[in-house]
């Protein structure tokens, strides 16, 4: 099994098998996709994507990971649909090196945009191929051939083959050709369909593992000691002490500044864990700024490489009709399952399971921190807790390496603290945003500019050991040469609306805090200052912020989704300290289309009642998943808004836990309710992070109409 | 330090030889193999590791085992009246599919239980109240209150608001 897999890779790139299709007319091209998606442009071999197991059901390989998105029910939609299976008669296998594609990160929302196209793709071709196969063998021509129930049926014949059958123990290594023909919409039995979740069955009976379930025989546990703060060298420990302490200590690991504990027992590697941080020193060091309270000045003060994100028209800055500033400050990802990985060095090979969002990557990030060959490093994907980005998942499986690099022949398990959670995964970026517009007499914005001052969106691993939390404490360390991805600052810094006179600059800092990708990146901070700025606009103009927000529309589908959430709302009416507010954007400005509204109370204190959202994310094809992602995504969005940011003082993170950073709890979490305006014809688009800005700003703006006052400086509450 | 300890466990007497100061929670997991409870923050903050204590919804993760011997534990894989069958509570959480990545489900599953055992109908609020020690990151709260609705009332709409 494991040779054929990794066939697969060895063929990419090789030359075309012949693929023979008749009667290929231009209509048979997908209505939603013009060329192959860059997953199968990456990875071309049908047997990249699926494999016909020996009872004729298919096994899909994707290289995304479960995050919590539904990825697995959506592609065996997908894949169903085109291989005429039924859904049970259908497998997927989630990311793993050497086994499935290499589709980078699940990042962006593009786990629908990219796997479950290239599936799509995929399976067209192997449906093809496989009525091509059952025609010879059936000894009739191509077009008697068909393909029901995971069966292959000459017109008139008695005797079915199964798919294993066709191959008769063989698979299909062709390419995906360019001119593949999908299965027409009209006949789809399961796509766009409210297909439930197999896995959230298994949830609920403890029978769908995470990382954090795995049990191997003879397994280990291991803790690490976290400096005292960023950077910190290791003065002292005291190893006997903690084997007084905790006799179960097996082995203690130091690497440089990288120190761990292991033991057999879980509670005594815990133990050890804290003994081992009683008893060891750490050098003084202190962070680039002291407090999150006067960050603001910080960033301004710290701003470098000023760059222009867009330009259009010719701005004229000598009449602002208004003008604002806006902060967000660092906020944490916070799974609720700290992060765990395990790992087993059998001499020969590294075995890593993990939680990462890219396998590959992670592979190559620990190759190079393991100064070893990423040929002899295996990575599972297995899921973990929700994570919304970059969180600890690919630090604790840098640690678990290192650890059971130490201990061969022994699964070694690391798990996370709370404390560690929370103190060290790299944060979404604390941001500045300025805006100043100047209306014309009709009501119009004519002149926009906007400026931003963020940190980087993204230090993910990239294949690259410096950005793996151990790595920088190693002996040698890998120290970051990079300042990482600027892009994710600017997302949706540039306003969807038709304003003639534009310009977008942005600001990088290099702040206290580790930070990396956190859910929609830049989008979340942009939209609630540019959506704000709306309404504060409108107001001034002397509109409704809808018919403000519309007037300066032209594309159908946004204008179809703020409408949508007016229908939605209409029977709204506020009472007393509470007040209806609106957001609208579309991710990227180029993804899902997303309005919101917010209904507020400000009285006894600041509560979001309920929340209404019409999302369009072009061709639905779970529409229960994208109901689900919205819904998750403004109840996030309204917990970021309303209470968090990260507390520091000059040496360290000091929100270490749920008590020190409060997330809402179900007594102040909204009733939520979402429109999915489906769109058969176009593309399918990701959903899973286009709530998380417009939510916010509906919630800042129905707070200002409920006379709580204009919050410009995010948490709404703060504590 | 080791000592034979007795646990009554999903109806089955455990007799353990474990560190009795050891957190219920990782005795459960690492010596039992239940992965129902899991670890959230070791901290009583988020309910993750929740298990029914004498009937009531308790987080596991700093309870001593030993204080734990003289009572009756029912973990998520207990719930169920046999191997075979979903308990109501697990049956309304997958019709409305009320999780996303499932992390916080066996203590979402955990409080409703206990909740619907002291108080079968309960409202809106008095839902919101018996899950208030429960976190869940990925914002399916709207589905958790219906999963309970349902469990109480059949449908994920009638209750007594």
């Amino acid at each position: 099994m494991k040779s054929t897999r990794r066939d697969f890779l060895k063929l990419s790139g090789c030359l075309t098998i012949g693929f023979s299709i008749g009667g290929i007319s231009p209509e048979h091209f997908s209505p939603q996709i013009n060329e192959l998606p860059e997953s199968i442009k990456r990875h071309p071999n049908i047997n990249a994507w699926l494999e016909v197991l020996a009872n004729g059901n298919v096994r899909i390989y994707t290289g995304k990971s479960e995050l919590g998105q539904g990825i697995r029910t959506a592609i065996a939609q997908v894949a169903a649909e085109e291989l005429e299976l039924e859904m049970e008669n259908v497998e997927v296998e989630l990311a793993e090196t050497e086994r499935t594609p290499n589709e980078g990160y699940t990042v962006g929302s593009g786990s629908i945009e990219q796997s479950a196209m290239a599936v799509r793709f995929a399976c067209a071709a192997a449906k093809a191929k496989l009525i091509d196969l059952a025609a010879k063998k059936l000894g009739v021509p191509v077009e008697e051939v068909i393909i029901s129930n995971g069966k292959a049926y000459s017109k008139y014949g008695r005797n079915p083959l199964t798919f294993a059958d066709i191959l008769e123990g063989k698979q299909i290594s062709d390419n995906v050709p360019a001119n593949v023909i999908l299965k027409p919409r009209s006949k789809y039995k399961f796509v766009g369909r409210e297909i439930p979740r197999s896995d959230i069955t298994a949830m609920t009976l403890a029978t769908y593992a995470y990382v954090q379930d795995l049990r191997f025989p003879g397994m280990v546990h291991a803790r690490v000691i976290r400096p005292a703060s960023y950077g910190a060298t290791l003065e002292k420990f005291d190893d006997d002490y903690v084997r007084k302490k905790v006799p179960g200590l097996l082995r203690t690991v130091r690497n440089g500044n990288f120190l761990a504990v292991i033991a057999e027992d879980e509670y005594d590697a815990i133990r050890a864990q804290k003994s081992m941080a009683h008893s060891a020193s750490w050098s003084d060091v202190k962070l680039n700024h002291d407090s999150e309270i006067s960050l603001k000045e910080f960033i301004k003060k710290q701003a470098t490489d000023t760059e222009k994100v867009n330009e259009q028209g010719k701005l004229s800055t000598n009449n602002f009709t208004h003008t604002a500033q806006y902060y967000k400050p660092y906020i944490i990802h916070g799974s609720t399952g700290p992060s765990c990985s395990v790992a087993y060095w059998d001499n020969k090979k590294l075995h890593v399971w993990s939680h990462t969002q890219g396998v590959y990557p992670l592979r190559d990030a620990l190759a190079e921190m393991l100064r070893m060959p990423a040929e002899k490093i295996h990575v599972k994907g297995v899921s973990g807790a929700g994570c919304y980005g970059h969180n600890g998942a690919d630090d604790v499986a840098a640690d678990a390496a290192l650890i059971a690099m130490q201990l061969p022949g022994r699964h070694v398990r690391v798990q996370w603290s709370r404390e560690e959670e929370h103190s060290w995964e790299p944060y979404g970026s604390a941001m500045i945003m300025e805006a100043a517009a100047e209306i014309d007499k009709t009501g119009k914005i004519i002149n926009w500019k906007y400026d931003l001052w963020s940190d980087t969106h993204s230090t993910r691993p990239g294949g690259k050991a410096e950005n793996l939390l151990a790595a920088k404490y190693i002996k040698d360390p890998f120290t970051a040469s990079s300042k990482g991805y600027a892009g994710g600052a600017v997302r949706n810094s540039e306003p969807y609306y038709n304003i003639p006179n534009r310009q977008i600059n942005s600001n990088f800092f290099k702040g206290p805090l580790r930070v990396s990708a956190l859910r929609s990146l830049g989008a979340y901070a942009n939209i609630f200052a540019i959506e704000s700025f709306m309404d504060e606009l409108a107001e001034k103009a002397g509109k409704d912020p809808f018919d403000f927000r519309l007037a300066h529309l032209d594309d159908k589908r946004a204008i179809a989704v703020v409408n949508k959430v007016r229908e939605m709302t209409g029977n709204v009416k506020p009472s007393k300290n509470t007040g209806l507010g609106l957001g609208f954007s579309r991710y990227k400005n180029s993804a899902a289309y997303c309005a919101v509204a917010a209904l507020v109370t400000i009285s006894p204190e600041i509560r979001v009642l309920k929340m209404w959202s019409a999302i369009d994310a072009g061709e639905v094809i779970n529409i229960d998943g994208i109901k689900n992602q919205t819904e998750g995504g403004m109840i996030q969005s309204a917990s970021w808004t309303i209470k968090e940011q990260v507390k520091f003082n000059n040496k360290f993170i000091t929100s270490s836990d749920w008590g020190t950073y409060p997330i809402l709890r179900f007594n102040d979490v909204p009733d939520v309710e979402v429109e999915v305006l489906n769109q058969p014809d176009e593309e399918a688009l990701g959903a899973g992070e286009a709530a998380q800005g417009p939510a916010c700003a509906a919630i800042v703006n129905a707070i200002y109409r409920a006379g709580g006052g204009r919050i410009r400086d995010l948490p709404a509450i703060k504590t | 330090m080791n000592e034979k300890l007795t646990l009554n466990v999903n109806g089955k007497s455990h007799s353990l030889k474990v560190d009795p100061s050891t957190p219920l929670l990782y005795v459960l997991r690492n010596q039992l193999e239940l992965n129902g409870p899991k670890f959230g923050c070791g901290l009583q903050q988020c309910g993750a590791c929740m298990v029914l204590i004498d009937g009531k919804a308790q987080p596991s993760c700093m309870i001593t085992t030993k204080s734990a011997q003289d009572h009756t534990i029912i973990t998520l894989e207990g719930i169920a009246k046999d191997k075979n069958s979903l308990h109501p509570v697990q049956e309304a959480f997958a019709l409305e599919q009320a999780a996303q990545c499932g992390y916080c489900l066996n203590g979402m599953v955990i409080s409703t239980v206990s909740l619907l055992n002291e108080n079968p109908k309960p409202d809106d609020k008095e839902i919101r109240e018996g899950l208030q020690r429960n976190l869940c990151r990925c914002g399916t709260h709207s589905r958790i209150i219906k999963a309970v609705k349902r469990a109480a009332y059949g449908s994920n709409k009638n209750s007594k608001t």
